[in-house]
């Protein structure tokens, strides 16, 4: 079956094994998934079931064993290392639960800061910051330094970071991490609002409260993706309880 | 709750008829509790006969609105200070039918836990869908809801992880049992526990 231009993330027969012969592990065996824009596919299983595994291969942080992994149509096996960084600098966005907010650096210096590695101008990177400072919530903070800022705050700033400029592909890993449930769920909101804006996203997580806010989960154990949530059906339906 | 300290609640606000009650209710669960107008009515002649609420003359339009009477302040107070007991809520049946699963011969509860599974995640998204447009203020008890909703679902999806993890665990050890490959962590974590739990 041949991918289609809408395809944001294509994981096709992917493989990932670690080690070999008697000590090999076997990461993920097989596992096809395909993300479109508008669209937030939410993963979930137990500890060592490759949930972590699929979000790097998926960003090209990591390469299959067997298998193709295509971004926007394009094979990432096919590019060479610093095409790689360049796609992951400009079209992909990773949220994870340890920030990496580099400490000397402003908020709004810390969110240009992929821009400027990509070579755009430090007025037009700044001002896309502050864009992607005001979508998060943070207009007036760009001046203050991480440590004077709150655990959601920070998340909300590394979150700008990663949807600052023109990504399309959204890579969140627990990023809601020890935030209290109502700055944990603000957070949600704010990746569904993106993703709603046309970006795909992948949010690996191990809480169903905050996989409800994908438009499907798939489950993994061992490697295999075992189950996938059927279609949402209607509001009426959900409260009449007659789906269940 | 029954829906007879739920129009006491509402009867505190102040006096309502029949109709005026059931859309208030309506209006404080978000819809997730539907009143015919019969039990509204039904109620109501009890908490009459209770003497917690007493009728007020028909209006000119023919519409009898009730208030609530010292005892039924009582009542109501009372209920909200008293923890709803989990031995009032009904059976689990879920929990019930996972039990009689794993003892059914041709049962394969894994396909019973997953279904399960697969559903409730389904209505946990729904939930938060209706969640993620309810934020005016006035909509508050409308999201607690919704939220009491999302975390019992959110409970059942985790007890449902966890007894998939068990049956893994407990994976029988006789001829039918696949032999844990090799390399596969969560097929050795299965040998080892199927071991520990035959040295018991």
């Amino acid at each position: 079956m041949s991918g289609s231009d809408d395809e944001v993330l294509d994981l096709r027969a992917v493989h990932r094994t670690h080690g070999t012969g008697p000590a090999v592990v076997h990461a993920l065996r097989g596992v096809s998934l395909v993300v479109r824009p508008g669209e937030l596919v939410a993963v979930m299983g137990p500890s060592g079931s490759g949930k972590s595994t699929l979000l790097a291969l998926a960003g090209g942080l990591d390469r299959p064993s067997r298998g193709e992994v295509r971004v926007e149509g394009q094979p990432l096996a096919a590019l060479d290392r610093r095409g790689l960084a360049q796609l992951r600098r400009r079209r992909i966005g990773y949220i994870f639960q340890q920030l990496n907010l580099l400490g000397s650096l402003s908020a709004l210096e810390n969110v240009a800061l992929p821009l400027e590695l990509d070579g755009t101008s430090g007025r037009r990177a700044r001002a896309l910051a502050r864009a992607a400072l005001t979508e998060v919530g943070l207009p007036a903070l760009g001046d203050r330094f991480p440590d004077q800022l709150s655990g959601g705050q920070q998340q909300r700033v590394a979150i700008a970071r990663a949807l600052v400029g023109e990504r399309r592909l959204v890579l969140a890993d627990e990023p809601t991490g020890a935030l209290d449930s109502q700055t944990g769920e603000a957070i949600l909101h704010l990746l569904r609002r993106r993703i709603d804006a046309g970006a795909a996203g992948v949010l690996v997580t191990h809480e169903a409260r905050h996989a409800g806010w994908a438009d499907r989960v798939v489950f993994l154990r061992d490697g295999v993706l075992v189950d996938t949530t059927a279609p949402l059906g209607s509001v009426e339906q959900l409260l009449s309880g007659s789906d269940r | 709750m029954s829906i007879r300290h739920g129009l006491l609640a509402l009867l505190e606000r102040g006096q309502m008829y029949g109709y005026q009650l059931r859309a208030a209710f309506e209006e404080s669960t978000g819809s997730t509790w539907p009143l015919n107008i019969g039990q509204v009515y039904t109620t109501l002649s009890r908490l009459e006969r209770d003497g917690l609420v007493r009728p007020l003359p028909e209006s000119e339009a023919g519409q009898r609105p009730y208030e609530i009477t010292d005892a039924g302040r009582a009542d109501l107070a009372l209920w909200f200070a008293t923890p709803i007991s989990r031995t009032d809520r009904p059976r689990d049946e879920l929990a019930i039918k996972l039990a009689l699963a794993l003892t059914t011969p041709g049962v394969d509860v894994r396909n019973v836990v997953q279904a399960q599974r697969s559903a409730t995640m389904r209505a946990l998204q729904e939930l938060t869908r209706l969640k993620y447009g309810s934020n005016r203020p006035e909509d508050l008890p409308w999201r607690l809801v919704l939220d009491s909703m999302v975390f019992q679902a959110e409970a059942e999806v985790r007890w449902l992880d966890h007894c998939e993890t068990s049956l893994v665990r407990h994976r029988p050890t006789g001829p039918a049992a696949p032999a844990p490959r090799p390399g596969d962590a969560d097929a050795g974590d299965a040998a080892r526990w199927a071991g520990e739990e035959a040295r018991r």
